[in-house]
């Protein structure tokens, strides 16, 4: 039983303990970093802590609940339209643009979400990538509502009412404090009897509905909770850039933000800020390596997913298994 | 008291009658065992009983309730909880929020309560922290609360899916192969446990080679073989039963499987 000891969590306090706030505090290093240097670094922060909203709720349905979805980017477009839409042809706010445009893109989820999450590992992810991609040629073919391949443009800038945060560093101000919000959400679903449910949907189905989950249910909750994340996203998006196009929500979306999830750390709070941050900022951290910038980047990933394979936040969490220890056959 | 009643349960798998036209009924207390020799229809039965197969033909009552092919999270919702035979932990999870996440059909609360934390929440969580403790204390693994699930031993694996389950509090618990891949002392402490769950009122219906635990700890033995029940009653007439001696004999394994 001694073993055992090495992979029990600890209940008293350790040195280890002081190592979970690593990811919290390289994440809050780059965001002070670029608050105090201004420039080009804010503009990359900016987008990474959007797309860290985007991760964080991929991370419920992908890390908490253990499913597929390639099709995401789908409701980040639902909602950043319709935000463009309203707050351009219609003249709304930009608020209660969010806010209808989040509302949509959960509704979509919905009505998505109930018919396919049914269906079994491959199925459900080439279902999620049809839908990522049917959205896409929606917001091409539809050009008397969404400008077709030119875009729209003109989009105001995020704020409340008549106030607008316009500053580059109001905008990161502003979506430190998103974040901080979601990413709280988030650690407090990880421990409440919803994310347990989820966990549970997670480690086995079969054990889950004969204690009583409703798997089906909670693969939708987490769907739409996922959703409503990728949503927000998709309309700060487009309110801080001030455009939109089919582009904005293609393919590269999805990729991208798997590699920030599996980097950072899949299933752990702080590893969708950590990998959005840290994936955003190689690539220029490798530009003294001119030609050879992707090459780095690429070498980079691999070496990362090698020993780190379930993410950076993974090593310093203590609620993710340590690797398996003897006893079982 | 019946708490469960089968009528002529029948599950074909193509040409296979996996099980074949079984019927009986467990009382509301006392320890059942099924045992049979492999491929005898045991865990198919129980995934019959449980929802998690549709019979092709029969009837399953709990409770004078007709639960035929419905599904395995509104079974358990009556209060029939199973294992498995393959050990079905949430890896992912930690020794006591196995036990947690066993107890959520007695707890309420969705987004709302994860995000607010009203008191009523708050209490709720206490509550069932204290009660996966007990459940813990039970089996004997407090001591590994906080290990995670899959860093635990086999055998002790199999302890922690039974305090799952109880956490769920069945009325009935089904119980796929407990003892496989436990040691003797294992099996014996196991043997005291499913006798404790009884005596507090908790049917139990059992699948299990070892004739040593069936003898110890059943109160009743239903034999199936080839998908038929081919003996029911007390252990040790069972025992002595022709027919089961035949069917232990003329199958692979004598005994223990
Ligand atoms: N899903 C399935 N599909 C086809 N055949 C099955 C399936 N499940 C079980 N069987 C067959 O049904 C028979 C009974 O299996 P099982 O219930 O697992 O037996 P036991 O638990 O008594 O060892 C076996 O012949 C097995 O191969
Ligand atoms: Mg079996």
């Amino acid at each position: 039983m001694t073993s055992l000891l090495a992979t029990t969590l600890p209940s008293r306090f350790r040195w280890t303990d002081t190592l979970a706030w690593l990811p919290w505090i390289i994440s809050a290093g780059i965001v002070g970093y670029a608050f105090l240097s201004g420039g080009y670094v804010v503009t990359l922060v900016v987008f990474a802590l959007i797309y860290a909203v985007f991760v964080i709720g991929l991370n419920i349905f992908m890390g908490f609940t253990n499913q597929v979805s390639f099709g995401q980017n789908a409701f980040a477009a639902i909602s950043g339209y319709t935000s463009a839409v309203l707050t351009t042809a219609y003249e709304w706010t930009t608020l209660p643009a969010i806010a209808v445009g989040v509302a949509l893109a959960v509704l979509c989820a919905f009505l998505i979400g109930y018919p396919t999450l049914r269906l079994k590992g491959h199925y459900l992810a080439m279902g999620t990538l049809a839908i990522g991609l049917i959205t896409y040629e929606i917001s091409v073919e539809w050009s008397s509502v969404t400008q077709g391949y030119m875009g729209i443009s003109g989009i105001p800038p995020l704020g409340i009412g008549a106030y607008e945060v316009t500053s580059d560093r109001g905008q990161l101000a502003l979506l430190v404090v998103i974040v901080l919000i979601l990413t709280f959400m988030s650690a407090r679903i990880r421990t409440s009897r919803l994310g347990r449910a989820f966990f549970a949907v997670a480690g086995s189905e079969d054990a889950a509905r004969a204690l009583g989950v409703d798997v089906a249910r909670y693969k939708l909750a987490s769907f739409i909770l996922s959703a409503a994340c990728a949503a927000l996203a998709g309309s700060l998006f487009v309110h801080v850039v001030g455009f939109v196009s089919p582009e904005v929500f293609g393919l590269h979306m999805v990729i991208l933000s798997f590699t920030m999830l599996y980097v950072g750390g899949i299933g752990t709070v702080a590893g969708p800020l950590l990998g959005a941050l840290i994936v955003s900022l190689l690539p220029d951290t490798f530009r003294a390596f001119k030609d050879y910038q992707d090459l780095a980047y690429g070498a980079v990933l691999i070496l990362l997913l090698i020993y780190a394979p379930r993410g950076l936040a993974a090593l310093f969490d203590r609620y993710v298994p340590a690797k398996k220890v003897g006893g079982a056959p | 008291m019946t708490t469960l009643s089968l009528k002529n349960v029948t599950r074909r798998f193509g040409g296979l009658v996996a099980v074949d036209s079984v019927s009986f009924d467990i009382g509301s207390t006392g320890v059942t065992a099924v045992i049979g020799p492999n491929g005898a229809g045991k865990t198919t039965l129980f995934s019959l009983i449980s929802g998690a197969l549709a019979p092709s033909d029969g009837q399953i009552f709990l409770d004078g309730r007709d639960i035929t092919g419905i599904r395995p999270e509104d079974v358990a919702a009556r209060g029939l909880i199973r294992t498995f035979q393959l050990v079905q932990l949430f890896q992912n999870m930690s020794v006591l929020d196995n036990v947690k996440a066993g107890q959520h059909l007695h707890t309420r609360g969705g987004i709302f309560a994860a995000l607010a934390r009203p008191g009523w929440a708050r209490r709720e969580e206490t509550q069932i922290e204290a009660r996966a403790w007990e459940l813990l204390e039970f089996v004997g693994l407090s001591d590994h609360a906080h290990a995670f699930a899959t860093a635990l031993p086999y055998g002790q694996q199999r302890l922690l899916e039974v305090a799952r389950a109880l956490a769920a509090k069945p009325k009935l618990l089904l119980l796929d192969e407990p003892a496989a891949g436990l040691n003797a002392d294992e099996t014996k402490r196991l043997s005291g446990i499913i006798r404790r769950i009884a005596e507090t009122g908790t049917a139990v219906l059992l699948i299990e080679h070892d004739m040593t635990l069936v003898m110890n700890t059943a109160d009743e033995v239903v034999v199936l073989d080839f998908g038929k029940k081919i003996a029911q009653g007390l252990p040790e007439e069972v025992q002595k039963n022709p027919d089961v001696l035949a069917a232990y004999l003329g199958g692979v394994e004598i005994g223990h499987g």
